[in-house]
């Protein structure tokens, strides 16, 4: 806020405050207009279908509470942010106060988790109460991508099979999840040209034992082995250090049609795992780590 | 605001200022007992048994009523209730309602009299002040006498039952939400949760300003009850009343003169009625907002009756009609309406109770994805079952799935959830899109209890795939 409106939310404040009060004070009595009969209790002088308003007084303790709500006013926003810029004296922020209640969380459920922490994660695996915390951990954070059964999508890989982009082992699998991960194809287009993206799009279907012309995927070989080959490996099996995927299975992480797969040669991939290991922290991943070990192996 | 000139009033006796504050006449009620005052005991002493006895009792291992909030399961004896049972909650209120219009068109406002926490309570500490100060005279000369020894002393330990009294009502409100045993056991210890404390000290509080000081005021400025209970009324609406007729003129006479032969109504004037009132009303002014109908005036005046040897009834529970036409009319269609919409709300409420199936399923298909596609160029849909199993055993639940074609089911079935629990099922159907005769079609998931027939539900969901033309 700059510094004209915080003083224009302070003017507010105080305008609002003397009027309320002098609403309040001003009012306790009123000058009546004649003077009421002898017995009668005194009235609005508001008739509804000849039914007549009485003026009867509240009571005194009304009037102390509505005092009372204009003094809470002002102890609040002298204890709390909201006059303007002024911070309070309590120097309450939501942020703060987001920051001790996930303080709070984690110490309440930090026993949950240092159940579990003297076992490894493939002894986790197969602890069936590790399991059920696993898959709701892996509903509420992993399920948006990879889906609730883990199967992936496009773009997102399955994590039910066991073809792994960066390897399966359960240590490999907490990293992927901790440091999260940036896979990276570049476009071959401009290198390769449009008939080395026909003919090796031709060699990958005859490496992975799909329908192919033989002669084409002979010329694709050689450019294979030319650009390919130093991350997917001379036989196409893929580097996990590097996370380049196998070629010679039938898992096709941007779609399996001749179409596509030209498409990913010619454009590259970018693919990002993000990291959760702040978010999450390592109880939770362990648990995590344990369920998609487990997926792999049902 | 300003007022017009002619308005100002000239600063002197003819100055008729209104104050719109006043400050509250103490109420020293008097002690009389009589039917009406026996008859509020003995509603309000086993509601207050009821109250406070309540969370002591144990049933299955656990506090028989017990709202536990963190789990959301609300036990009631028997049942446990869950937040998807809370339809019940608003029929029963309803009910509540209906019954409330039903009693009131008959007899009027019984309910303020006879069995309101706020008239219970105040009962109580009454009782109190009356044990510590005594009647009403001797407490309002106590209240006028300078402070001495024997006026600490009263007043300090009506102030400190009051005070305990409020700590068993706070403790025993929260006692409700945290099992009694274990919380008496923290308080005792000092390892009570804050905010179970925060909520007993809260509830000690109010029930101590409540009972102790508002009391009638509550009836009188807070409760809209007491103010739309009078929309319920007709002329044969049972309400206390005062029989101007018989009474009036009123005034003081020797008790064997013939009033009657002086010009006197059967009214003597005595001020009783007024004395006993809790709310600080004269009857004979007729029927008032602030009547809570208990009574006590009643009881009262018969004693001064009987005393005078005049027949009872002077002031009664009685109807309007019946005072000013000799005879009043009980059945009417404003009652029989009331009592039919009763009936029907009980029966449907009975039946949604007894219907209630301890199982509830949700489907929540996967939104991330419409459907994914097999390297086989099959078609999977996926989704998560959402069991919750509400009854107090184990259930093993066999899953079926309904739908225009025959799906392949990949997941486990059937599945064991434990009692209490919500399971998640994370399942697929599966599907060859050459069937599709539409991007779009219905499934039905339907779950039973292997062990309990009656123990089933379903849900709709759909299955996307792609449709070619």
């Amino acid at each position: 806020m700059s510094t004209f409106w915080s003083w224009w939310v302070i003017a507010i404040f105080a305008i609002t405050l003397v009027g309320v009060c002098w609403i309040l004070f001003a009012n306790r009595s009123v000058v009546l207009r004649e003077k009421p009969k002898d017995g009668e209790p005194p009235k609005t002088g508001h008739v509804y279908d000849g039914i007549e308003e009485y003026d009867n007084p509240l009571p005194g303790w009304w009037f102390q509470s509505f005092v009372a709500t204009v003094v809470f006013a002002v102890v609040y926003v002298l204890l709390y942010p909201g006059l303007g810029n002024l911070p309070g004296a309590l120097g309450w922020t939501s942020g703060g106060q987001w920051l001790v209640q996930e303080k709070r969380a984690d110490e309440r459920f930090e026993a949950t988790y240092a159940n579990f922490k003297d076992q490894s994660i493939e002894e986790l695996a197969l602890d069936p109460a590790a399991f059920k915390i696993g898959r709701r951990l892996f509903g509420n954070n992993c399920a948006a991508c990879h889906g609730s059964d883990g199967g992936g999508g496009y773009g997102f890989p399955d994590l039910t099979d066991d073809d792994w982009l960066y390897g399966g082992s359960a240590a490999a699998i907490q990293a992927s999840i901790t440091h999260g991960r940036r896979g990276t194809m570049p476009g071959w287009a401009a290198i390769i040209g449009e008939d080395g993206v026909a003919t090796v799009t031709e060699y990958l279907l005859k490496i992975s034992a799909r329908e192919h012309d033989d002669s084409q995927a002979g010329k694709g070989e050689q450019v294979f082995t030319t650009y390919c080959a130093s991350c997917h490996g001379v036989d196409g099996r893929g580097n996990q250090a590097l996370g380049a995927p196998n070629l010679t299975d039938d898992v096709w992480l941007y779609g399996r049609s001749p179409e596509l797969i030209k498409t990913t040669i010619r454009g590259g991939r970018q693919g990002l795992m993000p990291a959760q290991g702040e978010q999450l922290r390592e109880g939770k991943i362990r648990l995590l780590a344990s369920y998609v070990y487990s997926l792999s192996r049902q | 605001m300003t007022a017009p000139q002619t308005d100002k009033a000239p600063a002197s006796d003819e100055h008729h200022v209104l104050y719109l504050y006043e400050t509250r006449r103490k109420i020293y009620a008097r002690r009389f007992v009589g039917f009406f005052r026996k008859l509020k005991k003995r509603s309000g002493v086993p509601l207050l048994l009821g109250y406070f006895l309540l969370p002591w009792i144990q049933v299955d291992g656990r506090q028989a009523v017990w709202f536990n909030l963190p789990e959301r399961q609300f036990h009631i004896f028997w049942v446990t209730f869950w937040p998807q049972d809370f339809m019940l909650l608003a029929w029963l209120l309803i009910i509540a309602a209906f019954a409330l219009f039903t009693v009131t068109v008959l007899v009027g406002r019984v309910w303020c009299g006879f069995s309101c926490p706020q008239t219970v309570w105040t009962m109580m500490f009454m009782g109190a002040e009356h044990f510590f100060e005594g009647g009403r005279n001797r407490r309002i000369k106590l209240d006028l006498a300078p402070w001495s020894f024997d006026k600490v002393w009263r007043k300090g330990g009506k102030h400190l039952t009051w005070l305990l009294i409020a700590l068993a009502t706070g403790f025993t409100f929260v006692a409700y939400f945290n099992p009694a045993r274990q919380l008496a056991a923290q308080f005792l210890t000092f390892s009570a949760d804050p905010a179970a404390v925060f909520w007993t000290l809260l509830f000690c509080g109010t029930t101590y300003l409540n009972a102790g000081y508002l009391r009638e005021q509550v009836c009188k400025y807070m409760c809209p009850y007491a103010r739309f209970q009078s929309v319920m009324f007709d002329r044969d609406t049972l309400i206390v009343s005062y029989d101007s007729a018989r009474g009036e003129p009123r005034g003081a006479r020797k008790k064997d003169s013939d009033h009657r032969a002086a010009g006197l109504g059967d009214c003597v004037d005595c001020g009783l009625c007024v004395q006993v009132c809790p709310v600080g009303i004269d009857i004979r002014d007729g029927l008032q907002s602030e009547c809570i109908s208990c009574g006590l005036c009643i009881d009262a005046c018969d004693a001064i009756m009987d005393k005078m040897e005049y027949p009872r009834h002077l002031i009664s529970f009685t109807t309007e009609n019946k005072l000013q036409k000799g005879a009043t009319r009980i059945l009417r269609p404003r009652l029989v309406g009331y009592g039919i919409a009763l009936v029907l709300m009980l029966s449907l409420f009975a039946y949604a109770l007894l219907t209630r199936t301890p199982v509830e399923l949700d489907v929540v298909r996967d939104r991330a994805l419409l459907y994914r596609e097999t390297a086989r160029g099959l078609v999977d849909n996926i989704y998560t079952l959402r069991i919750s199993n509400m009854d107090s055993r184990d259930h093993h639940y066999q899953i079926t799935v309904r739908g225009d074609y025959d799906f392949k089911f990949i997941g486990d079935n059937p599945v064991r959830v434990g009692a209490g629990e919500v399971f998640l099922h994370v399942i697929r159907l599966r599907l060859d899109p050459g069937f599709l005769e539409s991007a779009t079609s219905d499934v039905i998931f339907a779950i039973n209890a292997a062990d309990d027939a009656r123990i089933a539900d379903r849900e709709e969901s759909r299955f996307i795939g792609p449709f070619r033309r």
